[in-house]
């Protein structure tokens, strides 16, 4: 199987190559014959002919799931793999549109993109038309003409939240007093994951935020927030942090307190990313839930890349991957093994 | 006559005295929360989770928060008064002797079965990291003439990508439980270790500045330089040592949060911490420009922060508007304890008094 | 209100934290006159000043002006409003912008500057001045004196009705002087009346019509220049019979100990990176002597070189013919050596620190990073020097920067004394102070030498010099040109010896 994938990548790199000879002239519909063309013959001796692919992507420091995103990446493009794969990072727009024209300029073929900013990119992604250069995005959507970009994989965070919620509805507590932790105030996964708690909180009675506070994704944040609810006497009885990090500040306040958490405990407790640290955690039942954010994208970028060097076209622009939310109950050590970053 | 006399120059004094806004801004927070919620000052009584005894209510939370910001601020006085300005690299250089106290501990590998070195080894370690990162701050300053905005820029930027190069990008997490003791509680001992580590931070500096002539030199440095090097002072040193006294103070601050936590997360630990800590100086009544200090006044702004945040959070005050909340106290504390401000204060008060004084 | 009188200041009151600066002062201004404002350090000349510039609020009183009545001021802007302009003792422009900026900036003419015109217009006004600067140069790249004409033509420039010159001589030399008291009659011919404050009794002499004298914030009496002789002035000043300046020297008996004769200090080929040309210099136990030549002559420079305050390139030193190696202030001071330097507030003065800290400043620091005096011994040492030396202050904790000019120099003064050195280096240490602490400073000179101390004694009055040194080292062109002592100190001798070889004495 494996053997088969690497043949059929060394010969779109191959075919890759003849229609990079043929001049930017060509269009995605003439390249494609000849593909069809040299494709069986031509596969083994493919050698040096990579698909050169020019990845912008946020500085892998900036989160365990970057961090994962990061290595996801790397593993798939790279020469074993046939892609000639160089990277960009930086957490800064302007930084990164100056990095994408450089790539435009390197002559890549594909430019693989998860933007800082939705704003900003019209007119470098309009260079990347013009020079032939396909653009795919992931992780992040851009605020662009659809026509400017070939597919866009994205995490629906409004649906994890609703996940998230589901389940939560689903343990019929008698009443919901939640804490809820919010991530940086206006990023993509902050307003999803509260979108569907506030709706809830909004539409059921028995349930009320007992407090609403961003902690900016930091621990320690979290930690004072939750802190702060205790030393008031507030009472409640869930914990909604909408990352892994926020969730563990919440719960060292409870350790400190003295207050039960996790499967049967006093205080229900979920996370996001799905950090392995995290999913342990669940399996000991110490938490909850946790939500998945899928951060392996490589395999569903490599697979629109191989659609389109055989002359395929994407149907869906917009491909959201699965995510999953897990509960402590039913957790495995193989889902820790599998989906844990 | 006399008595009453005697009475208004205390009054002026109290009014001119640096301490006095930090300790009104306090007086101010308490009356605020009494007024809203009284419950805020009751320290009760519990069990954690493990079972010890411990002491909670939101007075421990203030102290207990405010340990790293304190400690930030004792370094960044002396660095404010030695060299006229500050060091905005310091949540960063956290991150960085935070990272290197856990490379030592896990020993590179993200999620070690046991710790593979003493704790001591690598605070050490930590301790020496960050006193590096302030000789390096140091030396662009003191040596390079750098202003130090600038040169501590380098590492404001770099930092943190440092400290997760330190790791390979792993987020390693330490698998002794014990290691949470430096932030939480020790078993038995019911008030958090944080607190003792402030107390004892703060001990050290105040017998520091009583047994040595570093405060002496660090103001002389900062008001007039050639004049201090005639006195026979070595300025550039002086400068130095204040960003390496600076870089310690990191490496204490940097034990505390990684404590909390037992595990880092390269790009929010410490998060903005500088400026709160440039801010507790200034709370402090201390001259951003560098000279005159007081400690015990920018070790008071430290906690005025920590307060404020802790009312703030009390009050359940909206996400989006706490930033706002906090910039108008701020503004109101800096420009009241600034000294144009203090002068026409102790002015009021001395015309508040004089025509009694005449009537008499 | 007198027809030519434009300015009257009527019963002005100004009380600072511990100290009443001025009561109930009357002083007044007629047009086209040169009035001298005088006393001594502390009496309260540059308070009055800065009430008439807005600088300070008059606590009471009232101030008038010709055209306008009676009139507040409350800022600087408000008196240049009223055409009062001010050059100050100290130069108060900024040296990293250029000198044209430094002459308009401030104006409040318009927001936006023409900088064509402006540059011109200054040049023309530099040119009219014969003020050596191009209007486009760094003001810091200029010398003292010519930083202060340029705040002078600054001043002048600015149409003024009254002149403020709040001790602008004080560093400037001869021929500066003239060139300014030219000026002056210039002005005082246009009709503009001018309040000279300056401590250098023959200038006085020399342009003013008026004299008006304060003493401890009062007002003495406002006199005719004519019925006011130098004599009286001195006493009004001091209020009682001045010593005869003349004869301190006679006063001390010298130093007479066994080892008079030897050399304390002596330095051979000594070059220091402020481009100075090596010299050789030597002082005996219980000497004073001086090095003298004009402004810029490179006299400051030397001393430096010998305390290390400057790179030094080249020479040996040596203190009691031993060898010693002085590469660093800390190192003089270790070998005994203090040096008081020429820029009190540059150089001097830790501003913001209490007179108390600037006292130990040194002597804390050979003393040791980990020995710090307790507060009490501190104290004492600070109560000691402020009742010897007499130092005018509220209290020790008062910040020095609060001090009068002629007290912050005594404060200095006693931080090396109190370091006890054996050679005290004193570069200009009575410029800008009064008459009364000049004489002070000279007999405490002759004093010290008398115990057995070395000092070198720099000072731009050459007759100062001849009163305390009994040998001078002369200077001209940063070189060392010649050296007088005995029946050769004599105005005439040195001033031939700084002209050179071709005057013949």
């Amino acid at each position: 199987m494996k053997k088969r994938v690497l043949a059929m990548i060394m010969a779109s790199a191959m075919v890759l190559g003849l229609a990079g000879c043929g001049g930017s002239a060509g269009s995605t519909e003439s390249a494609a014959p000849a593909q069809t063309e040299t494709k069986t013959e031509e596969a083994a001796p493919a050698g040096g002919d990579l698909i050169k692919v020019g990845i912008i992507n946020n500085d892998p420091n900036e989160s365990g799931y970057r961090t994962a995103n990061d290595k996801d990446l790397k593993a798939m493009f790279n020469e074993a793999n046939g892609f000639d794969a160089k990277f960009a990072y930086s957490m800064k727009n302007d930084e990164q549109i100056s990095a994408a024209q450089g790539f435009i300029t390197d002559g890549v073929d594909y430019l693989l993109l998860s933007a800082a900013d939705t704003a900003g990119w019209d007119s470098v992604l309009q260079d990347a038309q013009k020079n032939g250069v396909k653009v795919i995005l992931f992780d992040r959507t851009i605020d662009a003409d659809p026509s400017l970009y070939e597919a866009s994989i994205v995490s629906d965070m409004a649906k994890e939240g609703q996940t998230a919620v589901d389940w939560l509805a689903g343990q019929n507590l008698s009443e919901y007093n939640v804490i809820h932790i919010q991530g940086h105030m206006g990023s993509a996964a902050q307003q999803g994951r509260s979108g569907a708690l506030d709706a809830k909180v909004a539409a059921e009675a028995n349930w009320n935020i007992v407090a609403q506070q961003t902690a900016d994704w930091n621990a320690e944040n979290a930690q004072q927030i939750v802190q702060s609810v205790i030393d008031a006497k507030t009472p409640f009885n869930v914990i909604y942090a909408e990352n892994d990090d926020m969730a563990k500040g919440a719960v060292a306040a409870l350790d400190a307190a003295g207050i039960s958490h996790g499967v049967g405990k006093d205080v229900v407790v979920m996370g996001f990313d799905c950090n392995k640290w995290a999913l342990e955690e669940l399996l000991k039942q110490n938490w909850n839930y946790d939500g998945q954010c899928n951060p392996f994208q490589a395999s569903y970028i490599s697979d629109i890349i191989k659609t389109l060097e055989g002359g395929g076209s994407i149907s869906e622009k917009t491909i959201i991957m699965d995510e999953k939310g897990f509960d402590a109950s039913t957790i495995t050590q193989e889902d820790v093994d599998n989906y844990g970053i | 006559m006399k008595n009453k006399a005697k009475s208004n120059g205390l009054f002026k004094r109290i009014v001119g005295n640096q301490m006095f806004i930090p300790v009104l801004a306090i007086l101010i927070l308490v009356i605020v929360n009494l007024v809203k919620d009284p419950s805020f000052f009751v320290v009760t009584w519990g069990l954690n989770n493990d079972g010890f005894p411990v002491l909670s209510g939101s007075l421990i939370s203030i102290l207990d928060n405010g340990s790293e910001l304190a400690i930030l601020a004792i370094g960044m006085t002396l660095v404010t008064a030695a060299s006229g300005g500050q060091d905005i690299s310091v949540g960063a250089t956290i991150a960085v002797a935070g990272s290197a106290m856990l490379r030592v501990l896990c020993g590179g590998n993200a999620r070690p079965e046991t710790t593979q070195a003493p704790v001591i080894v690598a605070f050490l370690v930590a301790c020496l990291v960050g006193m590096l990162c302030g000789a390096f701050n140091g030396a662009l300053v003191s040596v390079f003439k750098i202003q130090p905005m600038v040169a501590t820029l380098i590492l404001f930027t770099a930092g943190r990508s440092i400290a997760a190069w330190i790791n390979n990008n792993e987020l390693p997490i330490v698998p002794d439980p014990k290691f949470a003791w430096f932030a939480g509680c020790i078993p038995g001992i019911p008030i958090p270790t944080s607190v003792f580590i402030a107390i004892a931070c703060i001990i050290v500096i105040m017998l520091v500045l009583k047994f040595t002539n570093l405060g002496l030199y660090t103001q002389a440095v900062g008001i007039n330089e050639s004049s201090s090097r005639l006195n026979g002072i070595n300025p550039t040193f002086i400068k130095f040592l204040s960003f390496v006294i600076l870089g310690l103070c990191v490496a204490v601050a940097a034990l505390i949060k990684v404590s909390r936590i037992s595990t880092i997360n390269y790009s929010v630990i410490a998060k903005d911490i500088e400026m709160d800590a440039i801010l507790a100086v200034a709370l402090g009544g201390n001259a951003l420009s560098g000279g005159k200090f007081n400690m015990w006044a920018s070790i008071l702004g430290a906690y005025i922060i920590q307060f404020l945040t802790t009312t703030l959070y009390r009050f359940k005050v909206d996400s989006e508007a706490r930033p706002a909340y906090k910039a108008v106290v701020v503004i109101l504390l800096v420009v009241s304890s600034a000294p144009v401000v203090r002068n026409y204060f102790s002015q009021l008060a001395k015309q508040f008094s004089s025509p009694k004084k005449e009537v008499a | 209100m007198n027809e030519n009188r434009i300015l009257e200041m009527r019963g002005i009151d100004k009380t600072f934290p511990g100290v009443r600066a001025l009561q109930g002062v009357d002083f007044s201004l007629n047009a086209g006159e040169i009035h001298a404002l005088m006393g001594e350090n502390g009496a309260g000349k540059s308070t009055l000043i800065k009430v008439l510039t807005g600088v300070y609020t008059k606590d009471g009183g009232t101030i008038s002006l010709k055209d306008t009545g009676e009139v507040q001021i409350h800022s600087p802007q408000d008196a240049q409003k009223f055409g009062i302009s001010t050059v100050y003792q100290e130069i108060t422009l900024c040296p990293n912008l250029t000198v044209a900026e430094n002459m308009y900036i401030g104006r409040g003419e318009g927001s936006l500057t023409n900088w064509k015109k402006m540059n011109a217009d200054a040049a023309k006004l530099l040119a009219s001045l014969d003020i050596p600067a191009k209007a486009t140069q760094q003001l810091a790249s200029c010398s003292i004196a010519v930083q202060q004409m340029v705040a002078i033509a600054r001043a002048v420039d600015m149409e003024c009705k009254v002149l403020i010159l709040d001790e602008p001589t004080s560093s400037l030399d001869e021929q500066e002087v003239e060139k300014l008291f030219g000026l002056m009659r210039d002005l005082k011919a246009r009709g503009v009346g001018i309040i000279f404050v300056t401590h250098f009794l023959d200038q006085v002499y020399e342009v003013c019509d008026k004299i008006t004298v304060l003493r401890d914030g009062q007002l003495v009496g406002e006199y005719e220049i004519k019925d006011l002789p130098r004599v009286q002035l001195v006493a009004k000043m001091l209020g009682k019979e001045m010593d005869d300046l003349s004869d301190i020297k006679g006063e001390q008996g010298g130093y007479h100990g066994d080892d008079a004769g030897e050399d304390v200090f002596e330095a051979t080929g000594l070059q220091s990176d402020a481009g100075i040309k090596p010299f050789d210099f030597h002082i005996r136990k219980g000497e004073v002597n001086g090095f003298t030549g004009l402004l810029g002559s490179g006299r400051s420079e030397c001393v430096r070189a010998i305390f290390g305050a400057d790179r030094v390139l080249q020479g040996t030193t040596k203190m009691h013919g031993k060898p010693v190696k002085i590469a660093k202030p800390v190192d003089a001071m270790k070998n005994g050596i203090a040096y008081l330097p020429e820029d009190r507030k540059v150089d001097g003065i830790v501003g913001d620190l209490s007179v108390r800290d600037n006292i130990i400043l040194a002597l804390q620091v050979l003393t040791g990073f980990f020995k710090p005096f307790s507060k009490a011994q501190a104290n004492a040492f600070a109560d000691e020097y402020i009742k010897k030396l007499n130092i005018k202050t509220a209290s020790a904790d008062t910040p020095i920067k609060s001090l009068s000019g002629g007290n912050q120099q005594k404060v200095i003064l006693a931080r090396w004394l109190l370091m006890h050195p054996e050679y005290l280096i004193l570069d200009e240490p009575t410029r800008g102070i009064d008459v009364g602490t000049k004489v002070d400073i000279q007999k405490l000179v002759l004093e010290l030498a008398s115990e057995g101390m070395s000092v070198t004694f720099i000072s731009s009055e050459t007759d100062e010099m001849l009163r305390t040194c009994s040998r001078l080292v002369v200077m001209r062109d940063r070189k060392v040109v010649g050296e007088l002592s005995g029946e050769d100190l004599t105005q005439n001798k040195i001033m031939s010896t700084i002209a050179g070889g071709e005057s013949k004495a």
